[in-house]
């Protein structure tokens, strides 16, 4: 049992509400992507969680333990936890097999958890090395052994892969979770990059100006997101305007059902562009191909409807010949998820805070 | 801290009792006026001075084809290891009509535009040369890149230098007094030693305070201007340097004129005094005991000023803040203070509050913590503030106790700072004089305060010696800190 439990949490840089009542739980045994744009307070939390920040109000739980709430702030080194810095941190001054026993006792660095932790990450054999005979990508290993090591109740991460190359960056955080969940450990990691949220964790918190906006399964949350905001935030997003009548939504695109109740009445729909599909048949609406994104696995077409709507589509390289100007026919595959009309579409702008995301 | 303050105490208590009117009496004279101009004239002319020939030096050594520049590099280094006095007194012995402002201009100039050319030197080795390509790309010629870019890089570099020497110049003693320059320090000890002037000594040094406080404060608000952002990216290429082309043997040529004047003067003088052998026969004891003595007590001072040090420059570099800023200008204070005030000060601090270090050379040590600490503090605060303080939070994070964190990850990550600023201490303690001339134990002999003496009854001869000693000891240290300053670094394969 090693949960993380977050209640009512504010931090405040002097006028700014880094953190405006965060509530959270983090379930033992798994990943949990803190989500959320630059100066949403991502890093503010994981800073809370980690005591190198005080707060203002609320209370942390670790292992069912108060560690920070009320008077009590527990300092970093009783809190069991270990923190992975995005610049990896290792400590220059010490070799692999040093930096990842620093957090252990002299008879842990004897049982041979380093050569464990080591091999976890896929290092083995480097142990001898000093940090700057490493890689970027190695190096990071080893900051995620160093805090596997010693065995916390949480591993925090903070944005770890976003200072290394795409190319490694799928690979590395891949590993990185298999090396967690191979170890099992409770981890919160924290990033701006959808994408490596919605793929790593088992579970993804979306940050929004120091509020939780949304905290579910990463597929949920892609495919029912609470508002339209995290809709677009998650991923591309089709938003089309529409009337519900009976279940089914009356768009641009057609007749298109929705997931869930929804009464009827004006609404906004949401369609992810790999739901657009684009056919040779007579059955759909006839667009005209504006934009031809080529992505090598696959393309963003952007096309304009009759009235006048512009979308997007995503499609497997080869599906359709696509030509600029062209005219194709479209139709929705599978149901969509309508918003009230009501609030405004674009995201306002976040409320800066002190501390980037 | 409190060791800074107790000259401040000694000056605010003693001003107290000389009373108001004896004060303004000493004060509102044409001679202090004229002291003033005079002191900060020659700051103000040996800083210049020193700037452009330090950031030229620098220059030409680190981003040039110069032949031979890694030689020209610890030459133009090494007066750091020559006293004021001592290059004075060559200067003197060699041509003896040589007195006044400009001669004492020279000689001070000579000795201490180290102290520009070596953070200069780093932080032009250290300077990320994308922002010189960038300025290039975007149509600014060779010069308008190095006044718009490269200088602002430096720019902080060059201040701090700057700054040193133009505190050095207002509390050099040695050197004015062999060259009868008439300053601040001159005067105070004249009236010391001369008159028993107390009250005299004591206005003049306050005023002497009063100009070091104008110039820390006008430092500090042209710093806030100068704020700096490094990349984060560790691996940068080296700077591609520059061809000089034809002018190549001018720029050696001058480097090797300021060499001469430099070093060569100082050496040609001394060996010569040293070839026509001592006056006194069987000094050579005597040389040693005084060298071994100068040893002693300027490990002593070292020591102790690096055990303050630590704490002020680990907080100047985690914690900024008003009160961090305050304290370290406090110990800025301390390092312009004249030795002669410093010395004056503890000896009263040593009778009235610490009587059992009166008379040993833990309180000479003492004197050159408080002269010497902002040497210290610096080289402290610029090593943690290279090291990232994420180190630490991550060190904590591991279960690991502030101490630890201190003994495990600060310390180890600090320690060529500490060393910086050990040698640094060191060598200034070496090369110190006023303080050691008054503070020493009776009997004990330093090799400064030897040579201080036997040129004051003008035996150059005697002198000579100790001088050589004393230069060849304050070269180890001086050696430290240019192989440190990344000078003599091998190029890097890009």
């Amino acid at each position: 049992m090693s949960e993380v439990v977050v209640n009512g949490l504010i931090k405040r840089y002097g006028q700014v509400n880094a953190l405006a009542g965060v509530d959270l739980r983090v379930p033992s045994g798994q990943l949990t992507a803190v989500l959320g744009p630059s100066g949403c307070g991502k890093t503010t939390l994981l800073r809370c969680l980690a005591g190198f920040e005080r707060l203002d109000a609320g209370e942390i739980r670790i292992d069912g333990v108060l560690v920070a709430g009320g008077r009590r702030h527990l300092p970093t080194h009783r809190r069991n936890i270990a923190v992975v810095p995005q610049e990896g941190a290792l400590f220059p001054h010490l070799s692999v097999t040093d930096n990842i026993g620093y957090g252990l006792d002299r008879a842990a660095r004897r049982s041979g958890r380093i050569e464990e932790v080591l091999a976890l990450v896929g290092l083995a054999g480097l142990g001898a090395r000093m940090p700057h005979q490493l890689s970027g990508g190695q190096q990071q290993r080893v900051a995620v052994a160093r805090a596997l090591a010693p065995r916390p109740s949480v591993v925090l991460l903070d944005e770890p892969f976003s200072a290394l190359d795409a190319s490694l960056r799928a690979g590395l955080r891949h590993d990185v979770r298999e090396a967690l969940r191979a170890d099992g450990a409770t981890g919160v990691i924290v990033t701006h990059d959808q994408g490596e949220a919605l793929s790593v964790a088992d579970q993804v918190v979306v940050l929004r100006a120091g509020r939780v906006v949304q905290a579910a399964a990463p597929a949920s949350v892609y495919r029912e997101p609470v508002n339209l905001w995290v809709a677009e935030f998650v991923g591309d997003a089709v938003l089309l305007p529409a009337v519900v009548e009976q279940g089914t939504a009356r768009t641009a695109l057609g007749l298109v059902p929705l997931t869930g109740a929804v009464p009827d009445g004006s609404v906004t729909v949401l369609v992810r562009p790999e739901q657009v599909r684009l056919t040779t048949g007579t059955e759909g609406v006839t667009a005209t191909v504006l934009r031809h994104d080529f992505h090598g696995h696959d393309a963003l077409v952007g096309l304009g409807l009759p009235d006048g709507t512009h979308i997007t589509a995503r499609i497997l390289d080869g599906d359709a010949a696509v030509v600029l100007g062209g005219e194709v026919t479209v139709r929705v595959q599978g149901a969509a998820r309508a918003f009230p009309t009501d609030p405004p579409v674009r995201p306002p702008a976040p409320t800066p805070a002190r501390l980037a995301g | 801290m409190a060791v800074a303050l107790i000259p401040l105490a000694y000056l605010g208590v003693r001003t107290v009792e000389a009373g108001g009117d004896r004060i303004a009496a000493e004060l509102w004279t044409e001679r202090v006026g004229l002291l003033a101009l005079r002191s900060l004239g020659l700051a103000g002319v040996v800083t210049v001075a020193c700037v452009l020939l330090g950031v030229g030096t620098a220059f030409l050594v680190t981003r040039t084809d110069l032949p031979g520049r890694r030689l020209f590099a610890v030459l133009a280094a090494l007066p750091l290891a020559v006293p004021t006095y001592i290059a004075a007194f060559a200067w003197v012995s060699t041509a003896p009509r040589l007195a006044g402002f400009w001669p004492a201009a020279l000689v001070l100039t000579l000795c201490s535009y180290p102290y520009v050319l070596l953070p200069v030197a780093a932080a032009l080795r250290g300077a990320d040369p994308a922002q010189e390509e960038v300025s290039r790309s975007l149509g600014r010629g060779g010069w308008r890149t190095f006044t718009a870019v490269t200088l602002r890089q430096i720019r902080p570099a060059t201040a701090a230098g700057a700054l040193l020497v133009a505190l050095y110049v207002l509390s050099d003693f040695g050197a004015v007094s062999i060259l009868r320059a008439e300053t601040f320090t001159r005067a105070i000890f004249v009236a010391l030693e001369l008159g028993f002037d107390r009250t005299g000594a004591l206005v003049l040094s306050s005023v002497l305070v009063a100009l070091t406080v104008l110039l820390l404060t006008g430092e500090t608000a042209t710093r806030r201007r100068g704020a700096q952002y490094a990349g984060l990216s560790g691996a940068r290429r080296p700077v591609p340097r520059l061809s000089l082309g034809a002018a190549r043997w001018p720029a050696v040529s001058a480097l090797v004129a300021v060499a001469v004047l430099a070093l060569g003067v100082p050496a040609v003088s001394l060996g010569r005094r040293l070839a026509a052998g001592t006056s006194r026969p069987g000094a050579l004891p005597e040389v040693l005991a005084a060298a071994g003595n100068s040893l002693t007590v300027s490990l002593a001072g070292a020591a102790l000023t690096m055990v303050l040090a630590l704490p002020l420059g680990l907080l100047a570099a985690r914690a900024p803040g008003p009160l961090t800023t305050a304290l370290d200008r406090l110990a800025y204070l301390g390092h312009a203070l004249p030795g002669v005030v410093v010395g004056l000060s503890l000896i009263f601090f040593g009778i009235n509050v610490a009587y059992p270090l009166y008379q040993t050379r833990w309180l000479l040590a003492l004197a050159y913590a408080t002269l010497f600490l902002p040497l210290a503090v610096g080289a402290v605060a610029s090593a943690a503030a290279q090291s990232s303080a994420r180190l630490e939070e991550v060190a904590r994070s591991l279960g690991r106790g502030p101490w630890t964190v201190l003994r495990t990850v600060t310390l180890p990550l600090i320690l060529p700072g500490i060393g910086a600023g050990a040698a640094l201490v060191f060598l200034t303690g070496m090369k110190e004089l006023p303080a050691t001339l008054l503070l020493r134990p009776t009997g004990t002999d330093t090799l400064a305060t030897e040579l201080w003496t036997s040129t004051a009854v003008g035996a150059y001869a005697a002198a000579a010696p100790y001088a050589v000693l004393l230069v060849v000891i304050s070269a180890l240290p001086t050696w430290l800190l240019v192989a440190r300053s990344g000078l003599l670094d091998k190029e890097k394969r890009s």
